[in-house]
């Protein structure tokens, strides 16, 4: 990481098309306190059906846990979250339906340890989609290939390196057709030298056109994959811009004092 | 040898009423003990508290009170009519089902917690998470406790044989109240529970090898 804040813009040639402009998700309002620690304030934001937008911020920020309200693992104090029009529902079936159409990858992957890595990209598919078996499959196959993990079907998750497990977790979560795709630092948990294979999974689902909501600390990846950048500092909103805009010309100050820290070394 | 020999149909007799109890308690504990902990992990407050009270009632009553609550005090309230061993079954797999319970809830909070959540962001519903990639790990987790629970259940059935229950502890009382040396009807009788055990042991052994999972 050797640009500084002020260096023209690299040229974004892996750009996806440019939004519709029509949203997909919407948070209006948002609030959530865990305890006395405020850690969600007036959080506005809207993501456009296509649009890739990644979460950037200082730890503690709040970032982690806007990602994880847009599909109710936590819950909002006050506010109002929707998705393709429809409001988040209460805990129950209603949510459940809502939340096959969220993909979520979390930080520590999260596969199922006692299933086959084939069978944890069918799980969904089968018991929450009513697929049958052999269309499931073919669907998980055909995914763990697009990701490159096609020769780790039969084999479980422990297994696997972090980087395999991560790419497994992406096909698992792009099984059950997605309306939008939520990654909660999906690279965090990484080797160094695995980063990238997962990082260019997330490129190629980007250049596909899926609306992403990435929470990230992969500056690299915000500039050559994002169509907006999202910057958060306790709790809030602070600055949000074009990829190019922000890392050239970030307008807080807490986004200068950010940038400084974090790409000069 | 002796008393083997000639009072073999007696113990065997004996032998199947012990294996009978056990395994109908055994299963009843099991069935009850998956419901007990899936109570207790529920998002439903009601079903938490109702889990609480039957693992908190049954974990501390002595299982011989339990016995004579069964025989003498349910069947005039609840069941009249029921036979001894129904009774006996009841009060054997209840009481164990409160311990398998607990085995299974220990074995969920092992299960980390990402893995309920990567099931609910699939968009499966609490009871489909819980029964598809929570129990299933729980279970294994819970195996080595379960199967002392059921070698102690084995031992714990030969209450039932002083309750007009036949099993191989009620052979024992009749042989030795017929005169036969006392010594010798307690080693065969306490070969007999061995035998059962060490198969049950054998048996716990043998799924816990085939069902590790690597974490």
């Amino acid at each position: 990481m050797s640009d500084s804040p002020v260096s023209p813009a690299s040229p974004r040639s892996e750009r996806a098309v440019p939004p519709s402009g029509e949203p997909l998700v919407v948070l209006d309002g948002v609030n959530k306190h865990f305890g006395a620690l405020h850690v969600l304030r007036d959080i506005d934001l809207t993501v456009a059906r296509g649009e890739v937008v990644v979460v950037i911020g200082p730890s503690g920020s709040g970032k982690s846990t806007l990602c994880r309200t847009i599909n109710r693992l936590e819950t909002i104090d006050s506010g109002a979250i929707s998705i393709d029009g429809r409001p988040l529902p209460q805990e129950g079936r209603e949510l459940a339906r809502l939340r096959a159409d969220v993909g979520m990858v979390f930080q520590s992957f999260n596969l199922f340890t006692h299933k086959t890595v084939l069978e944890n990209v069918t799980l969904g598919q089968i018991k929450v989609r009513k697929s049958p078996r052999e269309t499931a499959e073919r669907t998980a196959r055909s995914l763990l290939d697009r990701v490159g993990v096609s020769g780790q079907a039969d084999k479980y998750p422990a297994q696997l390196s972090g980087g395999q497990q991560q790419r497994v977790a992406i096909a698992r979560a792009l099984a059950m057709e997605p309306k939008v795709m939520l990654f909660d630092e999906p690279t965090s948990a990484l080797d160094p030298e695995m980063i990238n294979e997962v990082l260019e999974v997330m490129r190629q689902l980007a250049r596909d056109g899926m609306t992403m909501v990435v929470v990230t600390h992969e500056m690299g990846f915000a500039r050559s994959a994002a169509h907006r950048v999202v910057f958060m500092a306790d709790g809030r909103i602070v600055e949000q811009a074009p990829p190019d805009r922000f890392f050239s010309s970030p307008r807080s100050e807490r986004a200068k004092d950010f940038l400084s820290k974090i790409l000069h070394h | 040898m002796h008393v083997l020999l000639d009072n073999f149909a007696l113990f065997r007799h004996g032998f199947v009423g012990t294996l009978l109890l056990t395994s109908v308690s055994a299963a009843l504990s099991l069935a009850l003990g998956v419901l007990v902990a899936a109570c207790r992990v529920s998002p439903v407050p009601a079903l938490r508290i109702l889990a609480t009270v039957w693992v908190t009632l049954l974990r501390n009553t002595p299982v011989t009170l339990l016995f004579l609550v069964a025989v003498f005090a349910a069947p005039r309230i609840l069941f009249p009519g029921t036979s001894h061993f129904a009774l006996a079954v009841g009060a054997l797999g209840c009481y164990t089902s409160a311990f398998v319970g607990e085995a299974l809830r220990r074995g969920v909070d092992s299960v980390p917690l990402g893995q309920a959540e990567a099931a609910r962001s699939l968009g499966m519903t609490f009871p489909q998470t819980l029964r598809l990639v929570v129990l299933p790990q729980a279970g294994r987790t819970a195996l080595a406790p379960i199967g002392s629970l059921m070698v102690a259940l084995t031992k714990n059935s030969a209450i039932a044989g002083s309750f007009d229950v036949t099993d191989l502890f009620a052979e024992q009382r009749r042989l030795s109240a017929t005169g036969h040396d006392v010594l010798e009807v307690f080693v065969w009788i306490a070969l007999a529970y061995l035998l059962i055990t060490f198969v049950i042991s054998e048996l716990f052994q043998l799924l816990e090898h085939r069902l590790a999972v690597a974490r």
